[in-house]
């Protein structure tokens, strides 16, 4: 739920939780990113690092060098702005195409999860792969990308206790959602697929290709082609086809 | 010649650590950094130094090789020895081509900062020589130190001739009470919680680490389940998780968690939680928002002082009188 006005709540005394909804919820998110970006194009002194997620920016700063009260008038201000500049419902500017490959050799998990979700794996990847996700946030992890609801037929709750690390590039569901996990982590969630692309590459640049805001579709490659273009991303390349959307 | 430094033992838990990553939080990058941030803006100031080797309880012992250099040294009450001399626990020293400098846990805290005058001539990582070990970045070879590893050291000084003592007030640390802000998500648990959470004794567990400190004691309940949609994480966030076991989120913390965050302890408060060993009891309490940023700005002042170097008061040992010719002074008293 969008909350009627933002609330500002203290995260200690040096960060503070500007938080638009409750929920995990696309027009949420649009407001976080909008502030986002419009306080990092304000740049107030005092002002360290900020950490937009699904609902809320975290904007971690400096009591000594700005008093709360500036900073939430700061805040405020930027609010409204791109509320009249209509930015809080700017749909996602950029597709990334990611190749992912839910063949069950690769997919660890695929055949579990469709067996707890009364579904053929077929079924499964095929439904996960016809969405379009939104990039809502990153968190957990380097590069770990964490993606939207599901329909009510691929959500399915996590583990109860963790499984061990994913496979690099895994894509998971776990508690209603979906997520890309760049790099081995030990997680609840159950790996459906894998990219071959690196998410996360410290040593490129830029290290990083998703944007939060971002929307992304899965195209459902064979092992092969996993294989293939797996080999092509460890030396560097990028196997995502990236489109300007209007 | 070059100077590097040679890791001649280390227990687990040494990394390299700077001021610690930004810009990359909301990439899901750990900050990282160091634990206890007073003691080492005090070791890395002495030795006016961008970062330091980070000691935790397995201890250290180095050589360097090249040429001289100096170390600062600030932190926990560890057992410092050079060659066999004891040194205080924050001290300033010069170390020669040939002897060891020797870091053990001591009397009582659980890191500490040994900063080379110099820096470690080492890639950074996204912009940051901080390590995490759990996702391989930064330091040296995004790993803790280990036997045989070489630190190679750029812009190499020696320290004092002599070594000295490193003045810290803020190194003397004691309370057991660590202040909290309430929040943000306080109104996920009954009163009774909260109450639960302010009167109980706990305990920091051992299954505790740069990560996270977790505490033993009651079990803390939310109203509705330990879900909240996902935000961020902040260092000294103290999240809720189902168990009902209090998690202190520290330096390594993932920079977003899903878990109600009852409380977060404030900023002042931070090293003293950091320097405390597994089975150590603790109490919070809570205060405003403007006696935190008090408690802060104290701190801040304090540590914008130039750091206190005095001369080692003479060690009253045998070897000592013998040299200043006391003893034999007194065997020949009949002269």
């Amino acid at each position: 739920m969008l909350y009627d006005a933002p609330r500002f709540l203290d995260v200690g005394e040096a960060a503070l939780s500007v938080e638009f909804g409750d929920a995990v919820d696309a027009s949420i998110n649009a407001r976080v990113l909008a502030l986002d970006a419009a306080l990092r194009g304000a740049a107030l002194p005092g002002v360290v690092e900020t950490v937009p997620t699904y609902r809320a920016l975290m904007i971690n700063y400096d009591p000594l060098a700005l008093p709360r009260a500036a900073l939430i008038a700061g805040v405020t201000e930027a609010i409204a702005r791109t509320a009249r500049a209509g930015e809080t419902n700017a749909p996602s500017k950029t597709l990334w195409r990611l190749p992912c490959c839910y063949d069950p050799a690769i997919a660890e998990d695929i055949l579990e999860v469709a067996a707890v979700l009364n579904l053929s794996a077929g079924a499964l990847a095929k439904t996960h792969a016809g969405l379009e996700h939104r990039a809502y946030m990153y968190g957990f992890a380097p590069g770990w990308c964490y993606l939207g609801a599901m329909p009510p037929a691929l959500a399915v709750p996590r583990r109860k206790s963790p499984r061990g690390p994913t496979p690099r590039g895994a894509v998971l569901i776990g508690g209603g959602l979906s997520l890309i996990g760049a790099n081995p982590m030990p997680t609840g969630w159950y790996v459906i697929g894998r990219t071959p692309e690196r998410l996360f590459a410290p040593t490129r640049e830029p290290p990083l290709l998703i944007a939060p805001g971002d929307a992304i579709r899965f195209e459902p490659v064979d092992p092969a082609t996993f294989t293939a273009l797996d080999e092509r991303a460890a030396r560097g390349d990028v196997v995502t086809r990236r489109e300007l959307l209007a | 010649m070059s100077v590097q430094l040679r890791i001649l033992a280390a227990g687990p838990g040494v990394t390299l650590q700077d001021a610690g990553r930004r810009g990359y939080l909301r990439y899901g990058v750990t900050p990282a950094g160091p634990m206890d941030a007073e003691a080492f803006a005090l070791a890395t100031k002495a030795a006016q130094a961008p970062a330091a080797i980070e000691v935790s309880l397995g201890g250290l012992e180095l050589s360097v090789e090249g040429d001289a250099l100096g170390l600062a040294v600030a932190g926990g009450q560890f057992e410092m020895s050079l060659n066999g001399r004891p040194l205080p626990p924050a001290c300033a020293l010069t170390l020669q081509p040939g002897e060891a400098l020797r870091v053990r846990a001591g009397a009582s805290g659980a890191f500490v900062y040994v900063a080379p005058y110099g820096l470690f001539d080492l890639p950074l990582a996204l912009g940051a020589l901080a390590t995490h070990t759990r996702s391989g970045l930064g330091g040296f070879r995004g790993r803790g130190l280990q036997a045989g590893d070489l630190l190679p050291i750029g812009e190499a000084r020696p320290g004092p001739v002599e070594p000295m003592r490193l003045v810290a007030s803020q190194l003397a640390r004691g309370a057991a009470r660590l202040r909290v802000l309430l929040g943000p998500q306080q109104d996920h648990f009954p009163p009774k919680a909260i109450d639960a959470f302010f009167t109980a004794r706990w305990r920091l567990s051992a299954k505790s680490d740069r990560m996270a400190y977790r505490l033993e004691g009651p079990a803390i309940r939310a109203r509705r389940g330990h879900d909240i949609v996902s935000d961020g994480l902040a260092f000294g966030a103290i999240q809720i998780p189902g168990d009902g076991a209090p998690l202190v989120l520290m330096a390594d913390r993932q920079p977003t968690g899903g878990y109600p965050k009852i409380a977060h302890v404030i900023g002042a408060d931070l090293p003293a939680l950091a320097q405390m060993r597994p089975g150590t009891e603790l109490g919070f309490e809570t205060v405003s928002w403007e006696e935190a940023v008090a408690a802060r700005a104290a701190q801040a002042r304090a540590l914008a002082q130039e750091p206190l170097l005095e001369p080692l008061a003479p060690a009253l040992t045998s070897e000592y009188l013998l040299g200043r010719n006391l003893v034999s002074g007194v065997s020949d008293g009949g002269e």
